[in-house]
């Protein structure tokens, strides 16, 4: 046997990760869809909210969504109401989704029947930061009845998203969420992020949502609509 | 706990150095970790024993060496060292940074190799 040696390698851990997620990001750029990938903790609504989107956007648009979980289908089962094709990545114990999965959950689908495509991660608001799904947008969302702290206690996933969301504002009053104070914490972890408010339950914010998607196409070098 | 799936990616990630080099096996791992990587240490070393097993690096030591956060200072227009955390401003003017330059890293520096 040689001797033991020390030998450079300045190899990137995820690197095949990031490979995969830049092959996703050129497939989808090539067909014209636009995906979008939305992450929280878990019960901040992510898929309230979906469920939304995808019955008011179906119908003007062709959208779809992949959504993960660690187990269980009810996501699904309750996203595919919109009627809109939805497929369940179970994660088994993986807390959140990474590009392989989305690479197999898109083998059986043509993807150029979409204008839109929604990817729910694993609720989490730490481990999906590290992984790159290949989306054009990452949309991070807190709730009104969270805590105003959370961008301070979780910056890495607010500096890998690109829009944050903050939902259930219909309940702002009664949580006596402070909003000013939010705000003001997402763009110290941030500068500039832009921010939405919504609610999924009375609709409030849910048609700009969509339009600050549409607007955002050409920017991406996707078809306008 | 994505610790584990890091891990397994280091795994993977040196066994193919190992092949590109023609080496059959390495006693240690030399990684570069950004204190904003969001990688806990304890639970990385744990979950690296466990991803190492029944691998030519099983036995192997992972070093992780800390890559202190820089940001770029948009108003002293240059790059700083900062140890501000989660907000991230410049340790001279007080601004808010424009962005990470350093701190992020995941790297496999590099490896003791034998064979």
């Amino acid at each position: 046997m040689n001797q033991p040696r020390v030998v450079e390698v300045r190899r990137q851990v995820l690197k095949e990760n990031d490979l995969r997620a830049r092959r996703l990001r050129e497939r989808f750029h090539a067909v014209g869809v636009q995906v979008i990938s939305l992450v929280s903790s878990p019960g901040s609504g992510k898929t309230a909210l979906l469920e939304r989107l995808l019955t008011d956007m179906k119908r003007k648009y062709r959208v779809a969504a992949l959504v993960g979980d660690l187990a269980t289908e009810n996501d699904a089962v309750r996203l595919a109401r919109s009627g809109a094709p939805v497929k369940q990545i179970s994660t088994g114990t993986i807390c959140h989704l990474d590009a392989r999965m989305i690479e197999e959950a898109l083998t059986d689908w043509r993807l150029e029947n979409f204008d839109f495509l929604f990817i729910e991660n694993v609720g989490n608001l730490v481990c999906p930061s590290s992984f790159d799904l290949g989306e054009n947008l990452r949309l991070v969302l807190v709730s009104t009845t969270e805590g105003e702290d959370k961008p301070l206690k979780y910056p890495t996933i607010f500096n890998t998203a690109d829009v944050a969301v903050i939902t259930k504002m219909d309940l702002a009053d009664a949580t006596e969420f402070d909003l000013k104070t939010l705000v003001e914490n997402i763009h110290n972890v941030r500068p500039r992020m832009p921010i939405l408010q919504l609610s999924a339950r009375t609709g409030r914010g849910l048609d700009e949502l969509a339009e600050f998607f549409v607007s955002r196409r050409t920017e991406l070098g996707l078809q306008a609509m | 706990m994505h610790e584990l799936s890091i891990a397994l990616s280091i795994v993977d990630g040196a066994l193919e150095e190992l092949r590109r080099r023609g080496a059959t096996e390495a006693s240690t791992i030399h990684l570069r970790l950004g204190r904003l990587a969001g990688v806990d240490k304890e639970a990385l070393q744990f979950s690296y024993a466990v991803a190492c097993q029944e691998t030519p690096l099983a036995g192997s030591r992972l070093i992780i060496e800390d890559v202190d956060v820089a940001i770029f200072c948009p108003v002293c227009k240059n790059e700083r060292l900062t140890n501000s955390f989660p907000i991230l401003r410049c340790p001279d003017c007080g601004a808010l940074a424009e962005g990470v330059v350093h701190g992020e890293e995941l790297e496999i520096r590099a490896m003791e190799i034998a064979g």
